[in-house]
């Protein structure tokens, strides 16, 4: 039996050795995505983003518990940043989700980034295609604890959730990084924590008027699938992950918007966004490693030189390179 | 031979709350190159069997110092061979007396390591049976 059939058949093994092919862009990694498309599309995918310890993974292991009282099953991945000095890591999410141990209905993969910015690894994405294929109804992804960088969860998912703490000052880097503009559900979480009150109504405020700055703009229907929704309102919620307070409502939200998507025709421009990226980056891929296979080293270090040396400069060297290989 | 990060998991089964010895270690794997999942205090032998798999990791490392280790490490190779992962390498941590070490050796532990170990000695033995593993299943 194929691993892609395996996977579909519910065997966890097979699925964990698939996201590795996948994390370490084995050769039958395509294989195995190639396969497993026509079982996918049918999982709402959710992302969950937010500065560094703001509670993302509690609030995981607190919401794939509602996602599980209600019957449907969860795939998680959680993103932490590989470090800048070694190609190592230390994933450390699995800490807070003790809760979900012991579940067949849920799988929990930690991810390092190797590399890539943005919050997600550059499989990221597949992994959570596979996760979908292998029948999850939930895929919950948390991204690196990002601050100011690091938008590109909303680009993967359906829903994003944008968390926030009270009193950490990361409100307002969080504005200034534009990541509040990427939430379809907004919540503060450690609502218990003094300063919870504040952080909501500034919360609020700024939502209202980037609500109201986009209706008077009349908001064009973007093609950006990381732009958020006419005709969602934002929900601001509170939650106290540690303790699940607030999980039902959020996960209420979730249900709602992953029903708006449905109904308003979004959900099909997320996919087909979703779809188009894959594709892109794919065909950049290919065409990048055909050029490389085109052109041998020796030119290709001579140019290099060339540039080093003020003789010839980036753009002429690449535009001679193209020349070489049309 | 192949690049990529090799996949660790280190668990810190029992009641102790002691876990330093073992964020110590994860340090010096990640400082190595490794991806450790590193699944905190108080884990089951069930609770490891299940990260070790849906993590796919290459090998297993286990610090004990409530003095356990003769009831918690034969349940924890039990859970990975129902898991059907017996041939990850198990590393047992802590401090282990000498008449034990044999039976946990026996038990198919890869290696036992005490107090005084060094990280690198340690990170060295990780490498070795992970790098061993993956010769004789490509040949
Ligand atoms: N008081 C309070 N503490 C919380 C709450 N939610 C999470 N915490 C605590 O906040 C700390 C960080 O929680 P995590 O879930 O690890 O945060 P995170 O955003 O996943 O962190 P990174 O993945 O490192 O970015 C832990 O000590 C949690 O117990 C909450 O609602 N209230
Ligand atoms: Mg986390």
């Amino acid at each position: 039996m194929s691993l892609a059939k395996k996977i579909i058949s519910g065997d966890q093994r097979a699925l964990a050795r698939a996201l590795t092919f996948i994390e370490d862009g084995d050769a039958a990694s395509e294989r195995i995505l190639a396969e497993l498309h026509a079982h996918g599309g049918k999982a709402h995918l959710v992302g969950v983003t937010g500065a560094p310890g703001v509670g993302k993974s509690t609030l995981v292991n607190a919401l794939a518990q509602s996602v599980r009282a209600r019957g449907d099953t969860v795939g998680v991945l959680a993103v932490d940043p590989t470090s800048p000095f070694s190609s190592g890591a230390v994933l450390g999410d699995r800490i807070r989700m003790r809760d979900l141990a012991g579940d067949k209905g849920i799988y929990i993969r930690s991810m390092a980034t190797r590399g890539a910015l943005g919050g997600l690894s550059h499989a990221t994405a597949a992994a959570a295609d596979v996760l979908d294929a292998a029948g999850f109804d939930c895929v919950l992804i948390e991204t690196v604890g990002v601050g100011q960088a690091g938008v590109e969860i909303a680009a993967n998912v359906h829903t994003t959730i944008v968390l926030m703490a009270p009193g950490s000052g990361d409100d307002v880097q969080a504005i200034k990084a534009g990541i509040l503009e990427i939430a379809d559900i907004l919540v503060v979480n450690k609502a218990d924590l003094s300063g919870a009150e504040q952080t909501r109504a500034y919360l609020r405020s700024t939502l209202t008027m980037g609500q109201t700055a986009r209706a008077v703009a009349g908001h064009p229907h973007s093609e950006q699938a990381d732009t958020p929704s006419p005709g969602w309102e934002v929900p601001l919620l509170m939650t106290v992950a540690s303790v699940g307070e607030g999980v039902d409502e959020l996960l209420q939200s979730l249900v709602a918007h992953h029903d708006y998507l449905a109904s308003s025709g979004e959900l099909d421009n997320r996919q087909r966004e979703r779809m188009r990226a894959i594709v892109e980056l794919r065909l950049r891929n290919r065409l990048y490693t055909r050029l490389v296979q085109q052109v041998s080293q020796q030119r290709f270090d001579a140019l290099l030189q060339a540039i080093v040396a003020r003789e010839t400069d980036p753009y002429s060297a690449v535009a001679s390179l193209m020349e070489d290989i049309d | 031979m192949s690049t990529n990060p090799i996949r660790v998991l280190i668990a810190k089964p029992g009641l102790d709350g002691h876990d330093r010895g073992a964020k110590v270690i994860a340090r010096a794997l990640r400082d190595d190159g490794m991806e450790v999942v590193y699944t905190g205090l108080r884990q089951t032998p069930e609770m490891i069997a299940e990260a070790a798999l849906h993590e796919d990791v290459q090998a297993v490392g286990v610090s004990i110092l409530s003095g356990a280790h003769n009831a918690l490490v034969p349940r924890v190779m039990t859970q990975l061979r129902d898991k059907d992962i017996s041939h990850v390498p198990v590393f047992v941590g802590g401090i282990i007396p000498d008449e034990d070490v044999a039976a946990l050796l026996e038990l198919g532990v890869a290696a036992v390591f005490g107090p005084g170990t060094r990280t690198g000695e340690i990170v060295a033995a990780v490498r070795c049976a992970v790098e061993r593993a993956v010769a004789g299943a490509s040949g």
